[in-house]
């Protein structure tokens, strides 16, 4: 294809995406929105199952039968917000195997929140809260992204977030109304979880580098800051209307703006988590690779046993 | 108090919340997604069977008891599930092999629970069956994947097979209680199960090529609430946050 | 050699008098395998009552270089649609 060819195609499909047409898989597409793509939807797939780890830690500890069952099902769902979003990633023609690789040897990211450690219950209340609340705030617009499949898999996934949040502020309140040990952990969770919370939404809105193009494929409908903005506006009350206090002594209503202005964001820290200096990155990618590694002779076993009873099968036909 | 009737219920309860909690600690370590998330929900339906039984334990035991008292707070001796169920996911062919070996026999009890005078657990046993019914069927499957695989995951089933064969006898020992229970018409009597337990049990090995263990001497304790020493692990996650904060609300 | 459990696509029939619709794909090494992984996978909030599996492979889809002269034509025949007909307005239904 000449050079001349590509800018044609290359237009029109701007054009289509512009138009609020969708793109599905056998489309023609330009190779960077290919490789954009699989790298944010497989960004997104790798979060959700690395973020089974820190809630799974305490399935086994779950302080009633009733918090048990939620729990267990809402890390459940999220290995299957990870399944559907590999789905959606292989329409673009990468197998979810190479995706694992991809995670497995730390050529691909994750969301950096899932490598702080869980340490109390009231982490699964301040996590459902504040981390699924910054998820959703990221993921709703992601509905109606460009990519068919991707707009399609984020539709379910929405869907079924919805208990998520609640969940986990259900934890809090009860903490935050129990004794006033439970109201200092409840506290103490909001304390450590506040912060990297607003950093999942992404750095700022000047050192973003994907943000224009991402915004064009209706990838990001949002800026990062804007998002925060949103998050911080709507959790603020819910804070206060549990008595919880938000750890940010500058965070103050703005009577002009109608928004709260809130300190700084330690990006230093985010940016060491994000490399790797995190308090679980290790322990999180151990965890993944152990039970791939673990697993691998047991999807042998099972592709091995149906490919014995298929040539039996045949067999029998003959 | 029913003291018969609420041992009973418990001997039922604690297998599903033992082994519940088992594949509990699996969530998120499985071999692939799909076989993550269908242990999961295997481990949910067995905490809903759980739910209800203690549920129903509560309301006989008076006292202002809750289901999480029932699950949480009594000591190991108390506990009443047999000693397979608490066995450790050594890997994942024991993970299936327990699952397997308790399907057959849960299945088997259920269907005949349903027929109770105590029209609460025949109620309860006629909505599990539905969900153990699937389970016997996944983990029958696995059976013979893992059993006609590959030589590894033949070698590896068998290891688990013959480690916890040991385990299957106890399935069919009746305690003092349960023999009251039985007299009333409302328990099952487990003894009658067992010729049929080992054929079904048999059949599917023989489909997944695996040798049925010779051995003979089993072992037993569980219903007694004499356990593996697994069990004190077990609980100490299970009961962490209910004896670390005692008489608290979650 | 390593060979992986292949791609299958998952069709739902949410309830009785609905057709099947295509609900995503999971990853299964045979079609029982497949069908209990759906199941389990798309089936976790009541949403179905039959479910149909079929390996992507096996699947044969129309290539969208080919819309042109698969789709268009269809555009313009109007009087495939019932308003394509003058009717006086003393009829009512028809």
């Amino acid at each position: 294809m000449s050079e001349e060819q590509l800018k044609i195609l290359e237009a029109q499909f701007e054009a289509r995406i512009a138009r609020d047409e969708k793109i599905e898989p056998k489309d023609w597409m330009p190779e960077k929105y290919r490789k954009t793509h699989i790298r944010q939807m497989s960004q997104h797939a790798h979060s959700e199952i690395v973020g089974m780890l820190p809630e799974g830690n305490w399935i086994t500890r779950a302080p009633s039968l009733r918090r048990k069952v939620a729990l267990l099902a809402k890390v459940q769902d999220e290995a299957g917000h990870g399944l559907y979003l590999y789905s959606a990633c292989e329409t673009l023609g990468i197998s979810r195997d190479e995706l694992y690789e991809q995670l497995h040897t730390g050529k691909a990211k994750y969301s950096s929140i899932f490598n702080y450690p869980t340490v109390t219950w009231a982490d699964m209340g301040a996590i459902g809260w504040l981390v699924d609340g910054a998820a959703i705030i990221n993921q709703v617009p992601l509905c109606s992204t460009s990519y068919g499949p991707y707009a399609r898999a984020m539709i379910r996934v929405c869907k079924e977030e919805s208990f998520h949040q609640r969940q986990g502020y259900e934890i809090m309140i009860k903490l935050a109304n129990g004794t006033p040990e439970q109201k200092e952990m409840a506290q103490d969770a909001l304390n450590r979880w506040w912060w990297p919370s607003l950093m999942m939404l992404g750095p700022t809105d000047a050192e973003s580098v994907h943000t224009e193009q991402s915004m064009k494929w209706k990838l990001k409908r949002k800026s990062n800051d804007d998002l925060r903005q949103q998050f911080i506006d709507q959790t603020v009350p819910q804070a206060d209307l549990i008595g919880l206090t938000i750890p940010d002594p500058d965070l103050k209503w703005n009577e002009e703006r109608q928004s709260y202005d809130f300190g700084p964001i330690n990006w230093d820290e985010f940016w060491q988590v994000v490399k790797g200096h995190g308090p679980c990155n290790k322990e999180r990618m151990n965890a993944r690779v152990g039970a791939w590694e673990r697993g691998t002779w047991v999807r042998d076993a099972a592709m091995a046993h149906a490919e014995k009873q298929a040539s039996k099968k045949l067999e029998k036909a003959m | 108090m029913k003291e018969n009737l609420y041992k009973y219920i418990l001997g039922i309860a604690d297998n599903s919340l033992i082994l519940g909690q088992r594949l509990g600690e699996l969530c998120g370590h499985g071999p692939n997604l799909e076989t993550d998330i269908a242990c999961t929900n295997i481990s949910l339906d067995l905490f809903g069977q759980v739910r209800s039984y203690y549920q129903y334990a509560a309301k006989i035991k008076g006292e202002n008891a809750t289901e999480d008292d029932i699950a949480f707070l009594r000591k190991e001796r108390e506990y009443l599930n047999v000693l397979l169920v608490e066995q450790p996911n050594t890997d994942f062919a024991y993970t299936i092999t327990r699952q397997f070996l308790f399907d057959v026999y849960h299945f088997l009890f259920l269907t005949e629970l349903q027929k109770s005078h105590d029209m609460t657990l025949a109620a309860i046993a006629k909505k599990s069956i539905k969900e153990v019914s699937y389970h016997r069927r996944f983990s029958s499957d696995w059976m013979k994947r893992l059993g006609d695989g590959t030589e590894e995951s033949k070698q590896r089933i068998q290891d688990a097979l013959d480690a916890l064969w040991t385990y299957t006898d106890e399935l069919f020992h009746q305690t003092e209680a349960d023999k009251i229970i039985v007299s009333e018409n409302i328990g099952v009597d487990v003894t009658t199960l067992k010729q049929l337990y080992y054929t079904e049990v048999e059949t599917i090995l023989s489909e997944a090529t695996l040798e049925v263990p010779e051995s003979k001497w089993f072992q037993k304790g569980g219903k007694d609430g004499i356990h593996t020493e697994h069990m004190g692990y077990l609980l100490s996650d299970l009961q962490y946050m209910q004896r670390t904060y005692p008489n608290m609300e979650w | 050699m390593k060979k992986n459990w292949p791609l299958w696509e998952v069709f739902v029939r949410s309830k009785n008098g609905l057709e099947h619709r295509h609900f995503g794909s999971l990853h299964a090494a045979d079609a029982e395998m497949a069908l209990e992984n759906a199941r389990d996978v798309y089936t976790r909030r009541n949403e179905g009552v039959s479910i149909w599996v079929v390996e992507s492979k096996d699947i044969t889809a129309s290539n969208p270089e080919n819309n042109g002269e698969l789709f268009e034509p269809a555009q313009d025949k109007i009087y495939r649609h019932p308003t394509f007909y003058d009717l006086p307005d003393e009829v009512k239904h028809m």
